[in-house]
């Protein structure tokens, strides 16, 4: 294993690298298809470079722990406002998590829908290209439209178009009071209703959940106490021809962590899909998988499958716009299948061109991602 | 600012090349007499002035491919316009180029509320957008000051911001799915109802790719249901400095309005004229906006006028009725136009960290001593998007050229404080010689790499984002 502890040691392991390479951050994240090569880890690329907490911005090396990111905003009460899931106990991993495989998988948790993905936080990189060069795009100041907007096309490419060395986010207040609403007896259909419902109030709902097992649907409020407070009251009337709506403050945090990390399909048999449809098109995936285990996220947005081990899920979704990704899946069951959905032509066009551009060798990441 | 000689050959096919568009649009959607293309000789970069070879006007994404192939058959350049309200430069033609406008483009294709996007042809204007949906309680976020005449399109290529952005990001954070037509004619469609990609993030590289990387025919555009209620609150200090140091302690107290505007004095005094704001005298106003129900208000503002209250203000002013919250940003809104009122200006983008306020202010006042040309600031605190107003005088002779030097000095001050050349406006001409600034040769060809793929012949906005030696090689070949 390959662990530069510089930004020009990255550099001179990638230019000099003479195969393959794989790489990751902590390794708690094995997403897309198998990669063979020379492990490279970023993991001793740490620590915070920039922190300033009155422009609500952080610039951190990529290798840093997400705990020391996080603990180090909940120090002047800040926070990464997209809540990045922690992976281990579904992917059933272990490791630290990075701040750059949080990035190098644009990893957002519930909060996606209210704060935005990742990649809408992200606001400057510097990564290592395939051959060696070591780039940056974007910055640390949350208004930037100078040159193309790489700092996008990183996040959630997998470390195939280049290595990151380090990343910048824009940062959020931390949050005061957080409360759940919890709604029980809903089919999915009435569930997506009464979340769509909630997520089209002025009500600032920051996590609209769904447990069709349990039919249980989950809402969260977040902010200053009295202003929770008087939303999900506000919240509870909107939503009463959906049934009576339980407030709860106590564990409403770890509530919501448990719905983030999806620990409910943790530990169980089988693949586990990760599919992103129209919120309105939640039921439908639902009908089409009758056989899955599923749990629904983003107002219905989201929806995790687990399915029998083998099965290709796509052709039962097909009519339905949006994409599935194979999250977890045996060696030879993502070769076959391919972790990512096969793209429309044009796109395929274009992120193989890219692909080429970034890393002309073929050497980064080679086929984790088609 | 150069721009490359336009090519002989490409201006003596003018004849072949209308008379082939004219084989795929309508008579009214071609525009090649010369009288009639000098309406598009320029955006709002005025400075900068050169009729296009024609003009054309598609009606649909059908028509923009139909275009687009044959302009790439002809080798002829694209010039991709949206409602020309680019400050940047953006859609400047070059004698030798066919400007594609989506003037015509502006139909709403559909509005799902319950998944809360529409979807709308590019040629809509920002606020019809907004007008299309808020009879159901819905808005659409990015509100740039042009937005009333600004198309999506132009916004998408831009990515433009707004004043309201602290709270709801910029474009890219609002856009959810696009159909793009690309230079040889491919339509793709990227995104769309559902959220994120899943392969790389082709809509967040295409937005802000200032059209050279193809026509953005449609888009998916998140709206948000309207807040129940937003009060400004007015802040006057007797010092800049000390204006930025409130800034950085409200962000730090946990409160996010969804607005922090920074005015000086001249911006005060001259919008106050201007507008009749009533805008107290003092040397530096802010205007905070929260966001929520009467109550939540309260307790915002409650904290943030505490804040306001150790640093010493000459006067706070709470709004207390609807009339009252239009007055306070009356001044603001006109403050553009209030300083056209005293000659010509020019308005910069820069982007810096919060923290480098007080000393990116106070170098621009010595810059503005320096060049012997007034300089007034207003702009988006709470983000550091700098929006500094030189005055100059465009009929005084190498008035403009003084003008643009100091610009550049104040651009190059923003990105050694640790930020940008531009935060909102783009990159357009306006800013292309200075990229090297900000990145290094390999930073930059690494984008035009990026170029490479989408448009291997550098054909739609070719002379545009990179130093025009940078990318020569590229467009001669």
């Amino acid at each position: 294993m390959i662990t530069p502890r510089t930004e020009a040691e990255l550099s001179d392991a990638i230019s000099g690298a003479k195969g393959p390479l794989r790489i990751i951050g902590g390794g708690t994240r094995p997403i897309g298809n198998p990669v063979t090569g020379e492990v490279l880890s970023t993991s001793a690329l740490t620590g915070v470079e920039i922190y300033e907490p009155g422009a609500l911005t952080l610039v951190v090396k990529a290798g840093t722990p997400l705990a020391e990111v996080e603990a180090t905003l909940a120090a002047e009460n800040q926070r990464l406002p997209f809540e990045p899931m922690d992976h281990r106990a579904v992917m059933g991993s272990q490791g630290e998590p990075t701040i750059g495989g949080v990035v190098a998988a644009n990893v957002s948790g519930p909060r996606r829908i209210q704060a935005g993905a990742c990649r809408d936080s992200l606001i400057g990189v510097r990564f290592v290209d395939g051959q060696g060069a070591v780039l940056k795009n974007g910055g640390r100041v949350m208004k930037n439209v100078t040159g193309y907007d790489l700092v996008k096309l990183m996040a959630g490419s997998y470390g195939t178009l280049g290595v990151l060395s380090e990343v910048s986010f824009k940062l959020l207040p931390g949050v005061a009071t957080t409360a759940a609403l919890v709604l029980k007896g809903l089919d999915v259909s009435r569930a997506v209703g009464a979340m769509s419902k909630a997520l089209g109030s002025p009500y600032e709902v920051s996590g609209a959940a769904h447990d069709p097992e349990a039919e249980r649907t989950t809402l969260r409020l977040e902010g200053f106490e009295a202003s929770v407070r008087y939303r999900a009251e506000q919240l509870r009337t909107l939503l009463s021809e959906f049934g009576e709506a339980e407030i709860i403050d106590e564990g409403a945090v770890a509530l919501w962590s448990d719905i983030r990390d999806v620990r409910d399909l943790a530990g169980e048999q089988g693949d586990l899909w990760r599919i992103s449809v129209k919120p309105s098109d939640g039921p439908a995936v639902a009908a089409a998988l009758p056989d899955a285990r599923l749990r629904m996220d983003w107002g219905g947005g989201l929806v995790w499958a687990l399915c029998a081990e083998g099965r290709d899920l796509r052709p039962a979704l097909s009519e339905i716009s949006g994409h599935a990704t194979l999250l977890r899946a045996g060696h030879d069951t993502r070769a076959a299948i391919g972790a990512f959905p096969p793209e429309p032509a044009p796109v395929a066009a274009v992120s193989k061109g890219l692909r080429e551009k970034f890393d002309p060798r073929g050497i980064l990441n080679p086929g984790l991602m088609g | 600012m150069e721009m490359p000689a336009p090519d002989a050959t490409v201006i003596a096919k003018k004849p072949r090349l209308v008379a082939r568009l004219l084989s795929v649009l309508p008579r009214e959607a071609v525009i090649f007499e010369e009288a009639e293309t000098r309406a598009y000789e320029c955006d709002a970069l005025t400075a900068y002035k050169c009729p296009p070879l024609c003009v054309v006007l598609p009606g649909s994404t059908e028509e923009v491919a139909a275009v687009l192939k044959i302009c790439s058959d002809e080798n002829v350049p694209v010039v991709p316009r949206g409602a020309g309200t680019s400050l940047a430069g953006g859609s400047l033609p070059t004698a030798d180029s066919v400007i594609l406008g989506v003037a015509r483009l502006t139909e709403v294709l559909e509005t799902d509320y319950d998944n809360r996007f529409i979807r709308v042809q590019t040629g809509r204007t920002n606020l019809s957008v907004t007008g299309a949906v808020e009879e159901n309680g819905f808005f659409y976020a990015p509100d740039p000051s042009s937005q009333l005449a600004c198309a999506i399109a132009g916004n998408i290529a831009m990515n433009s911001g707004g004043a309201h952005c602290l709270k709801y990001g910029v474009t890219t954070n609002n856009l959810m799915g696009v159909t793009m037509v690309m230079m040889d004619g491919t339509v793709m469609e990227v995104g769309g109802g559902h959220l994120d990609a899943a392969g790389y993030d082709l809509l967040g590289l295409i937005c802000g790719s200032e059209g050279q990387m193809g026509i953005v025919t449609e888009a998916t555009l998140r709206i948000l249901p309207k807040p129940e209620g937003a009060r400004p609150v007015l802040m006057a200090f007797d010092d800049s400095e000390v204006a930025g140091a409130c800034v950085a302690d409200i962000i730090k107290a946990g409160v996010l309005p969804v607005a922090i505007e920074f005015m000086d004095r001249l911006c005060i005094e001259t919008s106050d004229q201007f507008a009749n704001a009533g805008y107290p005298d003092c040397e530096a106003l802010l205007i905070v906006e929260v966001e929520g129900s009467e109550a939540e208000i309260d307790e915002q503002l409650g904290v943030i006028l505490q804040i306001a209250r150790k640093h010493d203000p000459i006067e706070l002013r709470e709004s207390k009725s609807p009339e009252e919250s239009a007055k306070i940003w009356l001044g603001r809104k006109s403050a553009f136009g209030a300083i056209g009122q005293i000659g010509d200006y020019m308005c910069l983008d820069g982007t810096i960290p919060v923290s480098e306020l007080p000393f990116v202010l106070k170098r621009i006042g010595e810059l503005s001593e320096q060049y012997g040309l007034q300089v007034g600031n207003v702009f988006h605190a709470g983000d550091g998007n700098m929006h500094p107003l030189i005055v100059f005088d465009a009929n005084k002779p190498g008035d403009l050229e003084l003008c643009e030097a100091m610009g550049a000095d104040i651009l190059r001050l923003c990105v050694e404080a640790g930020g940008c050349l531009t935060g909102e406006h783009g990159v357009g001409i306006e800013k292309r010689d200075l990229m090297v600034d900000q990145f290094t040769p390999e930073d930059l060809e690494i984008q035009m790499k990026v170029k490479d793929v989408f448009d291997p012949a550098w054909l739609l906005n070719p002379a545009k984002v990179f130093p025009l030696a940078a990318s020569a090689a590229r467009r001669a070949a």
